[in-house]
């Protein structure tokens, strides 16, 4: 027999009713069910099931966010970098690396810390097992965090969020909002002093005594290309990066700017959204039609494009690469649990997202970023589009009923 | 208005487990050391006592009647002495074992009595349930055996079974003489008309009177309930039967010679058999006759299926077939065995619909499996999921949705009268939440029985 087995098998009677530890239990099951296959087997209806189950499903998602990750950490490293001057001997792919790494390492586990935590109570208080489903939400939340959020904000976003977006309904599948986004919709409106602006996506500090001080002296500026485009007045709009020089596409899509951890880069997301569609986790209609609501919104505003609205001046392919825009439709909008679920309902869900995402950052210069809010709307109405689905199926049977009669 | 058309219905969704253990060879036929009915195969029917133990019986002696309908009987499927009455927790019927005495084969040529044509409807329907043969059949809605007081609108017969590892139906055992008489016979109970499945490479019995629907695509594509779905849906207020052909042509011989043939094919299947086979034995053998040299003692734990994995009751060697008779599947239980990581396996022998698994890149290859759940149950997750799996005009997660909350308007609305609990069983194999769905809509089609 397995050693790790015979030590977790000799550990149960602490766990069980009456042990010592009876009050650890779920997550004395957490761990066992996470580290062996349970020994449960079927007791009615099918005698075999799929291999797949809950917990292939989150750590595959995890997987697809691992480029995001890592490209964040790069970029982390190089914006820092950038700040200081962007002294050629001091670049070192390793060393910005390292300085990403160790900036995102706190929050990272301030976010698994708080919210596995709540999950472990809450799956005690209701003697049930411990869900999966925070393993996805865990890395979203400093993913999609600007760098210098501070530690004990995400605690804070996280524990709401997991308590009033997600266990007050009855824990994972039952949630109606996306639970990371909660957290960073938490964030904004609570600290939005922290969360905008020119100052947040830009780690300042070295960190361990790695990286750089970055001053914000003149003509230096870490807004990220949409918040430029929020604030921009008159003119001719240029968006820079923070020192200065000006942005192509091609920055924006490999990610090389200013912005949230994770979400600057629309070729890691989209090496992301290639390991959910290959693997069948994230339905492919959802992506799909929130580009296509970007694309159709963003080329009806840069056709009837104006000064009021800075924002208008970008093109449609602008629209996706720059801001959460392209980390939403893969990551944010593909959640089953607060997707609509039924197949028609996917692409008007996706749609409106896509649509709803351009439009509030174009014509609301208020809020910099939309995607982040039209999740959040179509969220709340993907039951309604499901039921508008549905009805039409109910529609179709009661008609055949009718014209028998 | 009866012809002989030929429908066509060609079905995307659904799936054929990969599974190994094909029933290959043909083996000799067995004789049964007993035989059992066990009423809780025959859903509807609340089972009441006609023998006691020690009673002499023949082939179609009524052992149990139906409470509500008295004329619908359970009849033995041997000639024999009644050996016990199984009775489990407040004396419920379990099941009868019969031990059957002389020779099993029945004789195919024994002469046509043509009795039928002088009957009434009404005696026919009565006759057909006092042969036992009737309860074999299913009506939609609420998949139970018919009620003899409604007349059905059509009659559905499933030409083909493509549940994991059957062999279809033994061509040697059906005729065109007996399928013909069957027709004739179900005709003068529906004024609507006979549908009968098959696969595009099966031959066509060349008989009269019946509808011929050609259907391909994958397991569940044989289940009655979805030709019926495709064809001429059954609507509020509407009944219709469903059977398959082995009953139909076991009808056509008890129909021309008035005797009841209780001979069957049985396929010895499952990863976990030896000398798979197809063998001829009655209805409701005894396991250890019929897995006689198809199990071997390694020492794993082994679950014995009668019937298909998806939809066939868990036995044991000490237990009995059920029906529909057809097959035993034995497969690895699963639980002797650590796994450590289950959910981050990138072996290729994990059998998955989910393209997360390697498996699902090599549908050809066949895979050997266990009866683990192979996960925690939870919450519906994943959505789309379940319609990938049901090839029918029916939104199952809002159904699944509405049996869970017990409202009967929206059980309604989404369809439960359309659907059997085998139909299912698919979605409920693919399923990452493992919700018992089976189970689920059984208890919502009996809910809705009850209150509706």
């Amino acid at each position: 027999m397995n050693p790790l087995r015979r030590i977790f098998d000799k550990a149960r009677p602490l766990f069980e009713e009456g042990g010592r530890l009876s009050a650890l239990h779920s997550v004395y099951e957490g761990f066992d069910s996470f580290l062996f296959t349970p020994k449960t087997t079927s007791s009615s209806g099918v005698h075999m099931h799929d291999s797949i189950d809950s917990k292939r499903i989150m750590i595959t998602v995890v997987v697809a966010l691992l480029p995001c990750l890592l490209f964040g950490m790069y970029n982390t490293g190089y914006q820092n970098w950038l700040g200081a001057g962007a002294v050629q001997s001091d670049y070192s792919f390793w060393g910005m690396m390292l300085y990403g790494f160790l900036a995102v390492l706190p929050k990272l586990l301030t976010a698994y810390i708080v919210g596995l935590g709540i999950e472990f109570v809450s799956a005690q208080i209701k003697h049930e097992e411990i869900q999966e489903g925070f393993l996805v939400t865990g890395i979203l939340i400093p993913l999609i965090c600007p760098v210098n959020t501070p530690c004990w904000m995400i605690a804070v976003a996280t524990a709401f969020a997991v308590i009033f977006a997600k266990e007050v309904f009855g824990g994972t599948g039952y949630n109606i909002f996306n639970v990371a986004l909660v957290t960073r919709a938490f964030l904004f409106f609570a600290y939005p002093a922290q969360m905008s602006g020119d100052k947040v996506f830009v780690a300042t500090e070295p960190i361990m005594g790695v990286g750089h001080t970055v001053g914000f002296a003149d003509g230096f500026s870490g807004a990220t290309p949409l918040g430029q485009a929020a604030t921009h007045a008159g003119g001719e709009m240029t968006l820079t990066n923070i020192l200065g020089d000006p942005l192509s596409l091609w920055d924006a899509f490999l990610g090389l700017i200013p912005g949230s951890f994770g979400e600057t880069s629309t070729l890691c997301i989209l090496i992301g959204a290639a390991i959910l569609l290959i693997g069948g986790i994230a339905d492919w209609r959802i992506i799909l039609s929130v580009f296509a609501g970007g694309v159709v919104m963003g080329f009806v505003a840069h056709t009837f494009s104006t000064p009021t609205y800075p924002c208008s001046f970008l093109t449609p392919w602008e629209q996706l690469c720059y801001g959460g825009f392209a980390f939403a439709a893969v990551f944010m909008a593909t959640d089953p649990v607060t997707a609509a679920r039924t197949a028609a309902g996917k692409y008007i869900y996706g749609f409106m997202i896509g649509v709803i995402a351009i439009l509030i950052r174009t014509y609301n210069n208020g809020y910099p970023e939309g995607a982040m809010l039209a999740v959040l709307l179509m969220n709340a109405f993907a039951p309604l589009i499901d039921y508008c689905v549905i009805q039409g199926n109910v529609r179709r049977r009661r008609n055949r009923l009718i014209s028998k009669a | 208005m009866k012809t002989n058309s030929t429908l066509q219905l060609k079905l995307k969704r659904g799936l054929d487990l990969p599974l190994k253990g094909e029933a290959l060879e043909k083996l000799p036929a067995v004789a049964p050391s007993a035989v059992s009915i066990c009423p809780d195969d025959f859903p509807g029917i609340t089972p009441k006592l006609d023998v006691k133990e020690g009673d002499e019986v023949a082939i179609g002696t009524p052992l149990m009647h139906d409470k509500e309908y008295p004329q619908i009987v359970l009849a033995s499927p041997a000639k024999g002495v009644v050996k016990e009455v199984v009775r489990g927790s407040r004396r419920k019927i379990e099941r009868v074992v019969v031990t059957p005495q002389g020779d099993i084969d029945c004789n195919e040529d024994a002469p046509d009595k043509n009795t039928v044509s002088m009957m009434s409807r009404e005696e026919a329907v009565e006759a057909l349930c006092r042969s036992g043969l009737w309860s074999w059949m299913r009506q939609l809605p609420y998949a139970i055996v018919p009620r003899p007081d409604a007349v059905p609108r059509d009659i559905f017969v499933a030409g083909f079974d493509s549940a994991p590892l059957s062999t279809g139906f033994d061509g040697s055992s059906i005729t065109a003489k007996n399928i013909q008489a069957g027709i004739n016979y179900l005709a003068r109970l529906t004024d609507g008309k006979i549908y009968i499945s098959k696969r595009p490479s099966q031959a066509q019995p060349s008989v009269t009177g019946a509808v011929w629907v050609e259907i391909s695509g994958p397991h569940p594509a044989g289940n009655p309930d979805v030709m019926v779905n495709h064809i001429a849906p059954v609507n509020k207020g509407e009944t219709v039967w469903t059977l398959d052909i082995d009953t139909l042509d076991k009808i056509g011989y008890w129909a021309r010679t008035g005797s009841g043939a209780s001979l069957t094919s049985v396929a010895i299947t499952g990863p976990e058999a030896v000398n798979r086979g197809l063998v001829r034995t009655l209805v409701g053998a005894d396991m250890h006759t019929l897995l006689a040299g198809h199990i071997v003692d390694d020492g794993k734990h082994h679950r014995i299926v009668a019937g298909n994995v998806l939809t066939g009751v868990r036995t044991d060697i000490d237990g009995y077939l059920h029906f529909p008779y057809r097959q035993v599947t034995v497969i690895a239980e699963g639980d002797d065995k650590d796994e450590m990581l289950g959910w981050a396996s990138l072996s290729p022998n994990k059998m998955s619909a989910s393209r997360t698994f390697l498996s699902a890149y090599m549908p050809k290859r066949k895979l050997g499996g266990d009866a683990l759940l192979h996960g925690g149950r939870r919450a519906m997750i994943m959505s789309g999921v379940y319609d990938r799996m049901l090839p029918m005009d029916i939104m199952l997660e809002p159904l699944v949705k509405a049996i869970l909350s017990r409202n009967i308007e929206e059980m309604e609305a989404l369809g439960i009268y359309e659907i059997a609990p085998e139909d299912v069983a698919v979605a409920e194999w693919a399923d990452p939440s493992k919700l018992e769905l089976q189970k689920i809509v059984r208890e919502g089609l009996d809910y809705m029985r009850r209150e509706a």
